[in-house]
């Protein structure tokens, strides 16, 4: 059960949070210009990676607010917790 | 016959309370402050029960929660009934009743007993390899496996007992109150860390509070005076709070745990009732200090099970603590020094001690020439290679160990006892470390694994962290509490510690004996009845995989998890496969540490606590009137209104004819609303649903349908719009948490910029759905002012009002194709607009209708019911509803996906109406859907998703959804059940009023 820092409320448990997958796939801005490859892409395609990776969460029980975690998921440890439209912190 | 065992007036035992108990039927004394497994000791007890797969008698074994034989049923055939209790762990208290579990008729005449002597055709993996084949034998497999196995029976009423969670918060948590936890406590505390500590047992003090060794000092005080100095001045200091027989399960993330503290379980049955009996502690902790000690091993040689054999600490632990000899004629069997601190503690009791094997060639330490001058004989180089005795042990044979400890010479001599004390050294209790995610490391001195790393935030001291002796503990102790904690001193800096050196080590995981393997019983999981020969037979089976030797074994995967001989399990891996222990690694230790109730698990969420669940404002008014609920999500919504006795079928039928035919009210409170504010309200509804939003008129309503981004249909709704920026939306009862999560999220992650804000409004408004031909006349009576005229309130459109002083919007809007009006108002005011409505309603017939006739009347119109109809795989074009997609918008949630090649595919299912060429046959929801009768295999091109008998067209009525369907118009399908064919035909879904001619009737 992680213990996570929202960066609107403070650290809460985590049964407060819905994880939202990966984060930074922006939603394409003229979907109709893509091919259904591309769209594929967008639509189905995730990293599930072993390691370091980028997510979305929400406080959904709480302020209801989105923001960005990076985990390593190998070992659930947290190393970054930033708001939504913040550039990811460098590794 | 019975003898009496008491050695001595011990303080933790009040011999001035005397307490009877039940054991197997039969009537014993013990005393306040005896465990189960201590009283009958006392009573020279030791066969408890059965073992698992051949049924050999078994005794107990140890003193503590790693017992693996003394498994009992406490208070067999009442409600309080546990199964699978430690015998070590029950505190008796005056009517407590046990008994022996896996035995048939009785422990002592047991019929299973038969599967010893046939042991040799149940070798390791015996059920995996005959249980096989064929499956239809299964069941009379199951029904013997299961007669057999007899885990313990489960309670048949209700638990009467209450169950409580807490959650705890503090700086510091000590797991664990023997001499490291009690000082790692003290110092956290007196630092101004807030402390908690806990131990399963109801005593503090650990091992070291009968410590009796008198070569050991602390201060020059016996370990034992010294710590109970130390507990009774923890007891006062503010910052620590104690629980006692509070037992750590489970281990997460982020030092979050969980304990179980037993609150009542020590108590008379009168005293219990009206108590929290467990109460699950949910720690989330800063640090954590783990201070849980190490086991004792036992010695792995032929026949080492009998009752009677014994952990040489636990007959230490019941001779100092609880007073009890464990047998009057004691052999001690061991590879290190602890056994003759045991033999010291029954010597001074005037309790008899035939022998000590010891298979080092000697030691010097001064505990052991205490024991030679005493006169023990000690029997060095020896190994005990076989012994006697079926119900109770009465010999050993010993046999002179070989120089390398593979094999046994000379003359076997046989020692006769009714007790063998075993010492195999000492595991260090990690399993809570490794479930809390850290990694182990083998040490090949010490033969055991070992924490890692001690980490910021979780450290691991005294034995626990493999320090055995008590200068190594205090000091290591005193040098991690400074690290960790950031303290300058502690009052550990100046204790004086004098000990008894132990200076020659010898580790034998498999003893040898003078018979071969084959023909030997060493086991190694008791609770299990795993051998080592099963072991080493997996391994010539070819397994390699610790995880997989253990699960084909079943070593280590009883209720105690293997506690005593896993490590043993691994080193004879290790030796036969020839590789080191350190490379073989461990198996996982899962939580809970100790079986856990389901009571505590649940706590208070049982009965109607068990899930939340929402009621309307109108709710007592349907409970008045009778009304049968239905679950929907959350929510109980009335199902519908019987009448005299009348099924389901019949109410729902006259109350659809009612709707119909005058006037009918629905409790629609319970549908999701989502209020929308701000500039770019319009803009966002054009993004979200499928159909255009930007044109709708202020007061008008519309009914939009909104998709995943993967082109399905995910949730339908009216929505109005109330204002130039203000839109209130209906979601679906089930669907409006995740409509407004989903809202939020394209808000704040992928349209920031958009200027509209969402609130739940759900539960602010009450909703009564007035429906039918005179639903016009009843809202006329009581909004008299109100144009009703087709003119200023059109269907599709929205009026606030008044009802007297009650504000109230309504939607001229409807779900069941009849002129109808949903009404809000403020919840409060439901039942009061209810009554007003029903009142209002009572020349007209007005009849209230549930859930079900909802869902006929919109079934008769052929309107879906998303997550009915649907089921995530449905597009709007499958539901042939292309009317709703909008072909102007550049964009929606959902659009581009509706292109893609998969969803244009022709032979999608999609929805159709059914009829069955019987009008009076009702198809099943869920029912098959065919066009051949004799394919094989036949293809199934869909199924039903509704059906109803309609009262108001006199004939079966279904949707379905079916492979091509929309191009099946007048076709003829099956519908294929157990023992009939039902004829259908593909027809219009919309089977009423086809013309929507009603709506302004
Ligand atoms: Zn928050």
């Amino acid at each position: 059960m992680f213990l996570i820092n929202c960066p609107y409320c403070g650290e809460r448990d985590q049964q407060e949070f819905k994880a939202g997958g990966e984060a930074h796939i922006e939603r394409p801005k003229q979907p109709t210009e893509l091919s259904d490859d591309e769209w594929a892409e967008y639509l189905f395609m995730r990293k599930n990676i072993k390691g370091v990776q980028f997510e979305r969460w929400n406080h959904a029980h709480g302020c209801r607010k989105w923001f960005n975690m990076v985990r390593d998921t190998s070992n659930d440890e947290i190393k970054a917790i930033y708001k939504m439209g913040e550039k990811p912190p460098s590794q | 016959m019975t003898k009496n065992l008491r050695v001595k007036s011990s303080e933790y035992i009040d011999e001035t309370n005397r307490i009877s108990f039940k054991f197997n039927g039969k009537t014993y004394h013990g005393f306040k402050g005896d465990t189960l497994a201590s009283a009958l000791l006392a009573n020279d007890v030791h066969l408890v029960g059965r073992s698992f797969k051949y049924h050999r008698p078994r005794g107990i074994m140890t003193s503590g929660s790693e017992e693996p034989n003394a498994i009992v049923q406490v208070n067999p055939g009442t409600n309080r009934t546990e199964p699978n209790v430690r015998a070590t762990e029950v505190e008796i208290y005056n009517g407590l009743e046990a008994s022996s579990q896996n035995c048939w008729p009785s422990v002592e005449f047991d019929i299973g007993g038969i599967n010893n002597f046939l042991s040799p055709f149940f070798p390791a993996g015996f059920y995996y390899k005959t249980f096989m084949w064929p499956a239809s034998f299964w069941e009379k497999y199951e029904f013997f496996i299961r007669h057999s196995a007899g885990l313990g029976k489960s309670p048949t009423s209700n638990d009467p007992d209450i169950y409580d969670h807490r959650n705890i918060h503090c700086d510091v948590l000590v797991v664990g109150a023997g001499i490291s936890g009690i000082l790692a406590a003290k110092n956290a505390a007196k630092n101004n860390f807030k402390t908690l500590l806990v131990d399963e047992k109801n005593e503090l003090g650990g091992s070291t509070i009968f410590e009796n060794n008198e070569f050991n000092k602390i201060d020059n005080k016996t370990p034992s005076e010294w710590l109970k100095k130390e507990i009774e001045e923890i007891k006062g200091i503010k910052n620590l709070e104690i629980k006692t027989r509070t037992s750590v399960a489970a281990y997460h993330q982020y030092n979050y745990l969980l304990a179980r503290e037993n609150l009542t379980d020590h108590l008379e049955t009168k005293d219990k009732t009206h108590k929290i009996r467990q109460r699950l502690l949910k720690i989330r902790a800063k640090k954590v200090i783990l201070a849980t000690g190490a086991l004792e091993r036992p010695l792995i040689f032929n026949n080492n099970d009998r009752p009677g054999i014994m952990l040489s600490s636990a007959i230490k632990k019941y001779s100092e603590f609880y007073g009890v000899a464990c047998g009057s004629k004691n052999v001690f069997f061991t590879n290190n020094d602890t056994a003759y601190e045991s033999a010291m503690s029954l010597y001074n009791k005037g309790i008899n001690i035939e022998a000590i094997i010891d298979i080092r060639d000697q030691s010097e330490s001064k505990i052991v020439k205490k024991v030679k001058e005493a006169g023990i004989k000690i029997y060095w180089s020896h190994t005990v290679v076989d012994t006697a005795g079926y119900k109770r042990l009465n010999s050993v044979s010993i046999m002179k160990l070989s120089n390398d400890g593979t094999s046994v010479t000379g003359s076997k001599i046989s020692i006769s006892c009714d007790c063998l004390g075993v010492a195999g050294g000492w595991t260090p209790a990690v399993h809570l470390y490794t479930q809390s995610g850290s990694k182990l490391k083998f040490d090949e001195e010490k033969k055991v694994f070992l924490p890692s790393q001690n980490k910021s935030e979780q450290i691991s001291v005294g034995a626990c962290d493999g320090d055995f002796k008590l200068d190594e503990i205090i000091k290591n102790l005193n040098q991690k509490l400074k690290d960790n904690l950031n303290i300058k001193e502690t009052d550990l800096d100046t204790i004086k510690v004098e000990i008894d050196q132990e200076n020659s080590k010898r580790n034998i995981w498999l003893l040898p004996s003078d018979k071969p393997l084959g023909k030997t019983k060493p086991f190694v999981d008791y609770q299990n009845d795993a051998t080592a020969k099963d072991i080493k037979l997996a391994l010539r089976e070819g397994f390699r995989s610790i995880e997989h030797v253990k699960r084909y074994t079943t070593t280590g995967m009883g209720t105690d998890q293997g506690k005593l001989g896993n490590m043993h399990a691994l080193g004879i891996i290790a030796d036969t496969a020839g590789v080191k222990m350190g490379e073989l690694g461990t198996t996982t230790f899962r939580p809970p540490y100790t079986p856990l109730t389901f009571g505590t698990i649940v706590g208070r969420n049982v009965g109607k606590f068990f899930d939340i669940f929402r009621r309307t404002p109108m709710n007592d008014w349907h409970v008045e009137n009778k009304a049968e609920f239905e679950n929907v999500g959350q929510w109980k919504r009335a199902w519908y209104y019987p009448i005299n006795g009348e099924t389901m079928h019949q109410a729902v039928q006259r109350e659809s004819k009612a709707a119909r035919e005058s006037a009918g009210i629905l409790d629609a409170s319970t549908l999701g609303k989502i209020d929308i504010q701000g500039s770019d309200a319009s803009e966002f509804l054009n993004r979200v649903y499928t159909n255009a939003w930007s044109k709708l008129a202020i007061g008008k309503c519309r009914y939009g349908l909104m998709l995943n981004e993967d082109g399905m249909v995910y949730d339908d709704g009216v929505t109005t719009r109330l204002g130039e920026n203000h839109y209130i939306m209906t979601t679906t009862t089930g669907g409006a948490a995740n409509v407004l999560g989903k809202l939020e999220d394209y808000l704040q992650t992928e349209w920031p910029e958009l200027d509209v804000y969402l609130t739940s409004v759900t539960d602010h408004y009450a909703t009564a759905s007035l429906c039918g031909p005179n639903s016009k006349k009843i809202l006329k009576k009581i909004i008299p002012d109100l144009d009703l005229s087709d003119e200023n309130f059109p269907h599709m459109s929205f009026k606030e009002a008044k009802i007297g002083n009650i504000k109230c919007r309504i939607m001229r809007i409807s779900f069941t194709g009849e002129h109808s009006y949903e009404i809000n108002v403020q919840a409060s005011y439901g039942k009061d607009l209810w009554e007003k409505c029903i009142e209002a309603g009572k020349e007209f017939n007005i009849t209230p209708y549930g859930t079900e006739t909802m869902h006929l009347l919109r079934a008769e119109k052929g309107f879906i019911i998303v997550g009915q109809d649907t089921d995530g795989t449905m597009t709007p074009i499958d539901l042939q509803m292309d009317w709703i997609v909008s072909k102007k918008k550049y964009d929606f949630i959902g659009k581009r996906s509706l292109y893609r090649s998969d969803t244009m595919r022709e032979d999608r299912k999609q929805l159709v109406g059914l009829l069955t060429d019987d009008p009076n046959i009702v198809l099943e929801e869920g029912a098959q859907i065919v066009s051949e009768l004799n394919q094989n295999p036949v293809k199934m091109l869909g199924h039903v998703t509704s059906s109803y008998f309609s009262p108001n067209l006199k004939k079966s009525i279904a949707l379905a959804v079916v492979r091509g369907g929309k191009d099946m118009m007048g076709k003829k399908l099956f519908v294929p059940m157990e023992n009939k064919n039902i004829n259908v035909t593909v027809a219009n879904p919309v089977f009423y009023d086809e013309k929507n001619e009603r709506l302004n009737a």
